[in-house]
């Protein structure tokens, strides 16, 4: 199972003749992802060579599912143009949009989430500004390293990729069902409780791990997500205590503006709906060994 | 980036928002002509990014140019909540009948945008929003849509109705056309003369900067540190403590400072110097940059390099620290604490090992990296 990526994924990468996009196209393949081939419309026609692999190179993502089946589309295109990417993906009905560009203007991801509900919300979207997903051992569809880890029952959403990397090494003898890095921008597609509640449904995922941090409120919205719905054991961690006031830290979206979006508040809430959150990302990893005993 | 209030005015007038007229001064004796340039009694207001500039006196109603220039060097130079006043906003006085409110910004959990509106404006409209919850409406804004302006509109009054939802779509032309992330007019005034943006807010998406024509840099902006870091490409924010930190991810490195400011209170110092997130790599060219920033800073006594090799491999990373300090030479004078795990971590400690570099230490788990940062920070020297 996992969720939202699996086996069958077929990945069509947007910004494949970029040096990030060859990259981790090469990185993805190595994984044993299905890489369809790449997205381009000035190098339509094309093939590129990766890893000894001649992938196709397709003007559109629409012409990437007629002819390869592709479900999925990963982005590597820079911020200017990934409005007019997505929308393309979404108007061609791909499943899964997962959008690593870091830097999209807030307007242009607020138009694009818009456009995607109003084209019937067909398409998930994670990111922008995101590592990715990867269900180990499946399919990786962004930049997680896949080295990392192996298959396993824990379920990881978080907006911080370094932070997903270091708690997939701390509890590496465990291993991850998915884990979904959905990105630190003040808009982002999917959130904590898409991540969560497609967990809690997965027959795979034994323990889901949240990772929050400063800014917004989607921690304590996702806390109460899972008191109402959740049977599933939640460890969580929250990055940013010592973070000050009308600062942005690092992601566009991790700002704490007056009292609003603090660590403490997010950490309580989780804690007020029976979440254990550790204090460092060790102490996270030996909560969660606890919790599975 | 915040935007000083008169940027805010200039930018509303080019999109026909009603502002009085004004003239920004950075001395008494330029205050002065625009008082009398402006005619009649005027408002000379201090320029800072900050709130509560009327109850430290940076906000004087004048008479006279005379006053205007007196008022002007009274209020110049002034510290408000740690920001000085380098300039003053002098506009014409307005007779004042109503104050209201307007505002546009995110609304993250419903991923699109969100106007407000009050009939109280003229005061903190989180005072507002927490007294009297009734009196601050709420609009989503479809983001294709655009804003429905009379609904926005619609709890105001029925003789300013119209002109106030003519005034709210320019305010959304503002939003839009400058990737704004919040607008926000408060007072937005009944005068007179009409509805007048009396003063302004304008928070720009920093994102947005390469399709902005103009820019907005401000030379007094911020810390001289985080000016420099800035100059250098890098995501640097100083803060008060004793113990640099450099990180790979932003939310490792905020992970890392609550880790140091946990350890330092334990030990004694005084936490975290700075926020610094070098992301994915960590070659030499930017750890010289991010540890010339560091050591710039005379607080520091020690520094935490907190570096996970995820796509970047530890031994590249651990090469990068080796190298940067060879380049830095006698300038790198303050103890390192380096802490690698992930991908090849084996190969990077070996690699550091070998330097044996005598600033350096390599401990293996974040939190006891924490601790050592922090003995060494409080250490004589």
């Amino acid at each position: 199972m996992a969720i939202f990526l699996d086996e069958t994924s077929r990945i069509v990468v947007s910004g494949i003749t970029g040096s990030e996009g060859a990259k981790h196209t090469r990185r993805m393949l190595a994984a044993g992802t299905t890489v369809v081939g790449g997205v381009n419309p000035r190098k339509a026609g094309q093939n590129v060579e990766i890893s000894g692999r001649s992938l196709p190179v397709f003007g559109s993502v629409a012409e990437s599912i007629a002819s390869a089946g592709a479900d999925v589309c990963v982005l590597f295109v820079p911020p200017p143009f990934v409005e007019d990417a997505v929308i393309e993906a979404v108007d061609a009905g791909i499943g899964l949009a997962v959008v690593i560009t870091e830097g999209v203007p807030v307007h242009d991801t607020a138009r694009l989430w818009a456009h995607a509900i109003a084209a019937g919300g067909r398409t998930r979207i994670i990111g922008p500004n995101c590592p990715g997903i990867i269900s180990p051992g499946k399919s990786n569809a962004g930049i997680i390293p896949a080295d990392i880890t192996g298959p396993g029952r824990i379920g990881l959403v978080s907006k911080s990729g370094t932070l997903t990397y270091q708690l997939m090494h701390e509890l590496r003898d465990i291993g991850f069902s998915t884990c979904v890095g959905i990105g630190g921008d003040p808009i982002i597609g999917t959130t904590h409780i898409d991540a969560v509640e497609a967990f809690e449904k997965d027959p795979e995922t034994d323990l889901i791990v949240l990772i929050g941090e400063i800014g917004g409120d989607a921690e304590e919205r996702a806390a109460d997500f899972v008191r109402a719905n959740v049977s599933k054991p939640v460890v969580g961690y929250v990055a940013g205590f010592t973070a000050p006031e009308g600062k942005t830290m690092g992601h566009a979206g991790a700002i704490v503006s007056g009292s609003a979006g603090t660590a403490s508040a997010k950490k309580e809430a989780l804690e007020a709906a029976g979440i254990r959150v550790g204090r460092t990302p060790s102490e996270t990893a030996a909560l969660v060994r606890e919790v599975l005993g | 980036m915040d935007l000083f209030e008169h940027e805010a005015r200039d930018l509303f007038e080019k999109y026909g928002v009603p502002v009085p007229r004004g003239r920004v001064a950075a001395d008494p004796a330029a205050a002065r002509s625009a008082a009398a340039e402006l005619g009649g009694p005027v408002v000379v207001k201090a320029q800072v990014k900050t709130g509560g500039r009327g109850k430290a006196g940076g906000v004087r109603v004048v008479h006279t140019a005379d006053d205007a220039e007196q008022a002007a060097d009274d209020i110049l130079g002034m510290d408000i909540k740690g920001h000085t006043v380098h300039r003053v906003l002098v506009t014409e006085a307005s007779e004042i009948a109503d104050e209201y409110y307007v505002s546009f910004l995110l609304d993250r959990a419903g991923r699109t945008f969100l106007a407000m509106a009050s009939t109280e404006g003229g005061m903190e409209i989180e005072e507002v929003a927490a007294s009297r919850p009734d009196a601050l409406v709420r609009v989503p804004v479809d983001a294709l849509a655009g804003v429905d302006a009379a609904a926005v509109a619609a709890g105001f009054p029925a003789d300013v109705r119209g002109e106030i939802a003519g005034v709210v779509e320019k305010l959304w032309d503002v939003f839009v056309a400058e990737d704004c992330t919040l607008v926000e007019v408060n007072p937005l005034a009944s005068t007179s003369t009409g509805i007048v943006a009396l003063d302004g807010k304008i928070t720009l998406d920093d994102n947005a900067s390469f399709r902005r024509s103009a820019s907005f840099e401000d030379p007094h902006d911020g810390d001289p540190l985080e000016r420099e870091a800035r100059s250098r490409g890098l995501n640097y924010v100083k803060l008060d403590g004793d113990i640099g930190v450099i990180g790979n991810g932003a939310g490792l490195v905020m992970s890392t400072l609550d880790v140091v400011a946990a350890a330092a209170a334990e030990a004694g110092a005084r936490g975290p110097a700075n926020f610094l997130d070098i992301g994915g790599g960590a070659s030499a060219e930017v750890m010289v940059n991010g540890l010339t920033v560091i050591l710039g800073d005379p607080q520091v006594r020690s520094v935490f390099v907190n570096v996970f090799g995820g796509i970047t491999a530890c031994d590249a990373v651990a090469t990068g620290i080796v190298r940067s300090l060879e380049i830095l030479g006698a300038r790198a004078t303050k103890p390192l604490v380096v802490r690698l795990d992930g991908n090849n971590v084996t190969e990077g400690r070996r690699i550091l090992a070998e330097a044996a570099h005598p600033l350096v230490t390599v401990v293996a788990t974040m939190d006891d990296a924490a601790r050592e940062a922090a003995k060494l920070a409080i250490a004589e020297v």
